[in-house]
Parts: structure tokens; C-alpha cells; sequence
């Protein structure tokens, strides 16, 4: 026991003396919960729109004026005539145009319809989509203007309420992602690239024919990277409550716990990376590489698992992230405690188990 | 020039040899482009909806039929009081709360209104608002239907205006996320592939001690950095090559503009994620240093680059950060040629500022790797 104590500080001071590293250990989630934070959002500002306005009359006049003032939008280009579109949507400077038709005005008294076309480049359609539902509820309004209050059907009318998050904040959605994504890839990495740096460098068999027991020597290889994940988590939360106003609705205790356990899952991962590398290199690339893009895209940090394949929805279960960020909203947003999220528990425990386990058969494979 | 050929052929027998990398170079990035590309969707479909109907009439049930029958919403469960509901969405098993009270049917046939609640978990608030913008739908539409059912001839007499608006949908009428995602992943998993073989390739030898057996060698600075740097290249447009060839097969991702442009851009590009590499090697002393401010900096990109939202909607400042991520160049130019079909005109404020980057990180490279030795 004193031995590994012993070898633990050993590992800690070697840690610790590497300013740069330290720096950017601590920096880098500071730096990157503040950019996302406040840069990272689906919502839909300023999005600059074309005019082609053939009729040029006193209500499509109207029309742009009331686009232009919403916050949505601003008028970018306006363009003469149909060919111009084109042009303008190659060098991607406008998202949509709103062409209105000849005699708009006119139309609109004598025909009682005036057409307008609203063109989006489609190319990314989620904007494209809120694009046009945006536009179509603004003419909406103008719409119910121009009628007045005359002629009313049966109606009903729909009371919403939005739970857990009322003002539909992006930030309360994204930090638990980014949180998640953070400890995950540090934790495998860190792990993985730290035992592999001794394999590569030939140190790892001196400390296997010391007295220490293999397994000792992964543990306190392990130690001190739990350790600086945990002050990791610490700042991320503190940074999400007092700079973003992240609520922490259910149990300190709970999430306390719940992180621990993801940093230990997340570090058994790059236990068992390390068993399969041999060079920092593979190390990082199988970490790094091999870990990221699944990490941020199954684990619904951005995009809803229920609109994917099934056959993603299944291999999304795999993924560890998936089940902290269900852990991590429960505990922050809903204020559920164990009851609600025994099973997401239960199955990091499990993955943390299975991979221990694993790594512990490779390692005696290795030596033998 | 003979010097150059045989590092290069010293760095790609290296890379060749490592059999336990080549798997990883090759088939992780495009296996990952093949899977990932079908996670990557904004589409919210597949809504677990429930409802507590505390009227039961004829009409409550022919709202609740306006969900089933939409395809966005997968009807679960009939709660028979709110409280019970509301525990269903905190545990995950519903997504939206339709109640109906239970006077609906009765208020709207005397008062000719009557109210619903909707509860929506909003955790998702991007996902929430389309949901919401859903429902709204569905219910004016059935305002709608039983307003021409049940209203008098007086609603007729005075046909109201109406603005009508056609949307259209340009480059991608079907609104298919793939085609949109798969480009911009392809460009992700190109760059962190270069930048962190690159990136860790010479700080490597920095750290085992190799580096200055090189340095007493006759080669020149530029030679060895060149034969370093090549291979990487090379490879970084050998993948471009095989991720474009699987979109085209496997996505069926059109290429409506020209290929050689794509080449181009490329080209310059990768120079510019390779100066970065090696200036990152330059600045460490061991490969764990070299990865940390790899992944830093890539996890920045990644997320800055408007491959997975909007550039547009991020605040003035975020805006003005992208201007230094060389990776949402390359999303908005691969898309744009590939998708729209934009020329060489078009794309060249991209092209110039992306070159003008390669020059500057390569010239900080080599001058910075001087300064070290």
C-alpha cells in the first residue's frame, strides 16, 4: 500500500510539473463551455433575405418592412428579375428570396389572393425549414391584420407549455452535451495516451518487474486523471450556473455520484484502449479519432436519436455518453432523482465493469 | 530534389509498414462516413405524443385522430389524469401532453371556442419549437374543417384575403439531410485524420530522440519538411477521393459543380491543416502536449464551422471568431460546389483567404522550427 502511495505522488508530481499541459487541462473547458455556451445555437437571427419584388406596391412594401423589422430577418439582396437568384445563391450570400408577383396589390383587393414565392437554398434544410415557417407565420399576422377581426369560425385555442426549460434555451440543451463530450474524450485520452507513453518509451516493463502488482500500476496511473476530471466537472458546472444560469433542479449529491461514475466508465475505456495500442500515436488516433464524431452524434448532444435509423438507435445505446447526458438533463432541468434514472445508472456501472474486466483479461494475456 | 524523394519514400514506407495503423487511417474515417452520415439529421420525427381526453366526445376524438393519423407523431398513450402524464414525461416515455378539458365539446359548439393544453418538454428547445409549430398545425387545420362544417353561409359572403405563400425548396427539394451532412463530415474526418498524423509525426521523433539525429544530417530544413509533410497530403486527397466516391455511390450525393475545383481547394486547404500540424510540433515537446491542443483546437473548429448549426444565428463575435477556422471554409466550399454548382468565380474570396492562411502557418512553421534547433 505504501508502495503504491508512494507511486501515485509519483505520478501526480509528473503530472503537475508539466506547466503547458496543466494550462491547457484547465483551459481548454473553460475556454470551450464559454465560446458554446453563447456561440452554439440552433435558433434561427439575422438570417439576410432577397427581395424580388415585380409588383412594387404599397403592401408588398409592407410585407418586406414587417420581415425586415422582425429579428429573424434583415433584406440582403435585392435583385431585378428571376435569373439574378441563381447568381446570388451561388456565392451563398442570401438564405431565401421572396419574389412577389406582378400586380400584387391589385390581386390581392380584386381576386382577394396575392401570391408570393418564397425560394430558400435548400441546401441545409433545417434552415431552409425554419426559414420558411418563419416567414409563413410573419404574412400570417400581416394576414390577420388585413381581414381585421370580422368573420371569426370556431376556433380553438391552444394553451402551451414548454417544461423543464420555458424559454426554449439552447445553452440548457448543450451544456450537459458539452459537459459530457469534455470529460468523455479527456478521461479515454488522457488515460490511453499516458499508459501507451510507457509501452512506446520501454518504462512500462520497468514497472511491471516492480513489486507493484500490474494492476496497481494501471490504478495509479488511472488516479491522478480522476482526480483532475472530477475539478474538470467542478468547473464546468460552476462556469453553467453562474455564467449561463443552468439550474440544478434535483440532487448535488446525485450528480456528484452520477459524474464520478461517467469519469470512471470514460476512464475504463482508455484503460482498454491503452491495452490495444502500442504507440501514442494509435493511442490518440483510436481515442481521438475513433471516439469524437460518435461521441457528439450519437449521443444526442445535437441531433435527436429518435429521428435516426433504427439500427443508429441501437448502436447509440453502446455509446456511454448517451446514457450521462439522459443522467445529466434528468438531474439539472427535470429534478428527478434515482427513482426516475436507476436504469441509465445501472448501465454505466455495467459498461464500467465489462470494461475494467476486459482490460484486466488483456493485461494478464500480455504478460504471460 | 533527390534528398525530398527519398524522405518521402522513407515516410511512406513508415506509414505502410505500421500495419496496426492502417486500419485505422483507412477504415475508421470512412467507416465513420458511412455510418455517422445517417445520425446526422434534424428531421424530428417520431414525437411521443399522449393525451388525457377528460371529455370524450365525438369532437376530442377527432382531434386526437388528426395526430394519429399525422406521420409525425407516434400516438403511445391515453393518460387518464394529468398528474400521471406529467410523470410519463419525466421519465422520458413522452415528449408532448395534449389535454383536452372536459368541456370542450359543449363550450365550442355554445361559444364557438374552446381551449386546449399542450405540455411539451422543451429540454431540446430547438426540438420543442418544431413540435409546437406542428401541433399548431394540425389543430388549425381542424379549425378549419369544422369551421366550413359548422359555421353559417354568412362566413361565405365576405371572402376574406388572403396572401398566399409557395414555398420552394432549391438544391435539395426533397430537404435530404444526407446530402447536406455528408459532404461536411467528409471534410471533418479529412481534417482531424491530417492534423493529427501531421501534428504528432514530428513531435514524435522529437520525443524518442530521433529528431536530431536528423538535424545532424545534411538534409536542408525546407527538404525535410517538405519529405515530411508530402505523404500526408497525398493521403489526406487519397481519402478526399474515397469519401467522394462513397457519397456519389453510397449517398448518392450529387456533384453538380466541377471536380477538378474540388481537387483544387483541397489542395490548398490540406496545406494549411499540415502547417498547423507541424506548427503544433514545433510548440511541444511530446506527443501528448501535441494532442491536447490538437484536439483543442479541432473540437472548436468542428463546432464553429456551421456543419451542424448555423453560422448566421451565432452572436457578432462568434461570427467574426470563424473568420480563423479554416474548416468552415472548406464545409461552405464543398457544399457549394458540390451541391449548387457554384464556379471558380465564386468561390474565390474562400480560395484566397484559405491560401493566404497556408502561406502564413507555413511560413510560421518553418520559421518557428528554425528557432527551436
Amino acid at each position: 500500500m505504501k508502495r503504491f502511495i508512494g507511486f501515485v505522488k509519483k505520478e501526480f508530481y509528473h503530472i503537475f510539473r508539466d506547466k503547458r499541459s496543466m494550462f491547457i487541462l484547465f483551459g481548454m473547458p473553460i475556454a470551450q463551455i464559454l465560446l458554446f455556451g453563447f456561440a452554439i445555437t440552433n435558433e434561427i437571427n439575422n438570417v439576410e433575405i432577397g427581395i424580388l419584388d415585380k409588383s412594387k406596391d404599397n403592401e408588398t412594401l409592407k410585407i418586406i418592412n414587417k420581415i425586415n423589422a422582425s429579428q429573424y430577418f434583415t433584406i440582403g439582396n435585392v435583385v431585378e428579375n428571376e435569373n439574378e437568384i441563381e447568381s446570388v445563391f451561388r456565392k451563398g450570400e442570401v438564405k431565401a428570396f421572396l419574389v412577389f408577383e406582378k400586380g400584387f396589390a391589385e390581386n390581392l383587393h380584386s381576386l382577394s389572393i396575392g401570391k408570393i414565392q418564397v425560394i430558400t437554398d435548400a441546401t441545409e434544410p433545417n434552415t431552409a425549414n425554419t426559414i420558411v415557417n418563419y416567414i409563413q407565420s410573419i404574412i400570417g399576422h400581416y394576414q390577420q391584420e388585413l381581414n381585421g377581426t370580422t368573420g371569426k369560425g370556431v376556433q380553438i385555442n391552444i394553451e402551451t407549455r414548454m417544461f423543464y426549460n420555458p424559454e426554449l434555451k439552447s445553452v440548457f440543451n448543450f451544456l450537459p452535451g458539452v459537459m459530457t463530450v469534455i470529460l468523455m474524450l479527456v478521461s479515454a485520452m488522457m488515460t490511453s495516451i499516458s499508459i501507451t507513453r510507457e509501452k512506446e518509451l520501454g518504462t512500462m516493463e520497468i514497472l511491471l518487474v516492480s513489486p507493484l502488482k500490474p494492476f496497481q500500476v494501471v490504478l495509479g496511473k488511472v488516479f491522478p486523471y480522476i482526480f483532475l476530471s472530477i475539478i474538470n466537472a467542478l468547473v464546468i458546472l460552476i462556469l453553467g450556473i453562474t455564467v449561463f444560469g443552468m439550474p440544478i433542479e434535483g440532487s448535488l449529491v446525485l450528480l456528484a455520484f452520477e459524474t464520478v461514475l461517467f469519469i470512471i466508465t470514460a476512464l475504463s475505456l482508455g484503460i482498454l484502449i491503452s491495452t490495444i495500442a502500442e504507440t501514442q500515436q494509435a493511442a490518440m488516433m483510436i481515442s481521438l479519432m475513433g471516439l469524437m464524431l460518435p461521441v457528439i452524434l450519437l449521443s444526442e448532444f445535437i441531433f435527436p436519436i429518435s429521428s435516426m435509423p433504427e439500427i443508429l438507435q441501437y448502436i447509440s445505446h453502446i455509446i456511454p455518453a448517451k446514457w450521462f447526458i439522459i443522467i445529466l438533463k434528468g438531474i439539472m432541468l427535470k429534478g428527478v432523482g434515482l427513482m426516475y434514472l436507476w436504469k441509465e445508472t445501472l448501465i454505466l456501472i455495467i459498461m464500467a465493469v465489462f470494461l475494467i474486466g476486459l482490460s484486466i483479461k488483456k493485461y494478464k494475456i500480455r504478460l504471460e | 530534389m533527390k534528398t525530398i524523394s527519398y524522405i518521402i519514400q522513407k515516410e511512406f514506407r513508415q506509414i505502410f509498414r505500421n500495419k496496426g495503423m492502417l486500419p485505422i487511417i483507412f477504415v475508421l474515417p470512412l467507416l465513420q462516413l458511412i455510418i455517422l452520415s445517417n445520425a446526422a439529421t434534424f428531421d424530428i420525427e417520431n414525437i411521443k405524443f399522449s393525451y388525457v381526453d377528460h371529455d370524450r366526445s365525438s369532437t376530442s376524438r377527432a382531434l386526437i385522430e388528426n395526430f394519429e393519423g399525422s406521420p409525425y407523431f407516434d400516438v403511445l398513450h391515453s393518460f387518464p389524469s394529468h398528474s400521471l402524464a406529467y410523470e410519463a414525461m419525466e421519465k422520458g416515455k413522452t415528449d408532448v401532453i395534449l389535454e383536452i378539458p372536459s368541456n370542450f365539446h359543449t363550450r365550442l359548439i355554445r361559444e364557438q371556442e374552446a381551449g386546449v393544453g399542450v405540455y411539451i418538454n422543451a429540454i431540446d428547445g430547438s426540438k420543442a419549437g418544431v413540435e409546437s409549430v406542428y401541433i399548431n398545425k394540425i389543430i388549425s387545420n381542424f379549425n378549419r374543417n369544422i369551421s366550413t362544417t359548422t359555421a353559417g353561409f354568412n362566413q361565405l359572403q365576405n371572402k376574406p384575403l388572403e396572401v398566399l405563400n409557395v414555398p420552394s425548396f432549391w438544391y435539395n427539394n426533397t430537404l435530404n439531410y444526407k446530402i447536406f451532412m455528408v459532404p461536411g463530415i467528409l471534410v471533418l474526418l479529412v481534417t482531424m485524420l491530417t492534423l493529427f498524423l501531421s501534428g504528432m509525426n514530428i513531435v514524435r521523433e522529437k520525443e524518442i530522440g530521433t529528431l536530431e539525429q536528423i538535424n545532424v544530417t545534411p538534409i536542408k530544413k525546407y527538404q525535410f519538411i517538405i519529405g515530411k509533410l508530402f505523404p500526408f497530403w497525398a493521403l489526406g486527397l487519397l481519402i478526399m477521393t474515397i469519401g467522394l466516391l462513397i457519397s456519389r455511390i453510397i449517398f448518392a450525393v450529387p456533384i453538380v459543380g466541377s471536380i477538378p475545383l474540388i481537387y483544387l481547394f483541397t489542395s490548398v486547404y490540406l496545406l494549411v491543416v499540415l502547417g498547423m500540424g507541424l506548427l503544433i510540433s514545433n510548440y511541444t515537446d511530446t506527443q501528448q502536449q501535441a494532442m491536447f491542443i490538437a484536439w483543442f483546437f479541432v473540437v472548436i473548429f468542428i463546432l464553429m464551422s456551421g456543419l451542424f448549426t448555423p453560422i448566421e444565428s451565432m452572436p457578432d463575435w462568434a461570427q467574426k471568431i470563424t473568420i480563423l477556422n479554416p474548416i468552415r471554409y472548406f464545409v461552405e466550399i464543398i457544399r457549394m460546389v458540390m451541391l449548387k454548382g457554384s464556379g471558380f468565380k465564386d468561390i474565390l474570396p474562400q480560395l484566397s483567404i484559405i491560401s493566404g492562411y497556408a502561406l502564413v502557418m507555413n511560413a510560421l512553421a518553418v520559421w518557428s522550427y528554425k528557432k527551436t534547433n
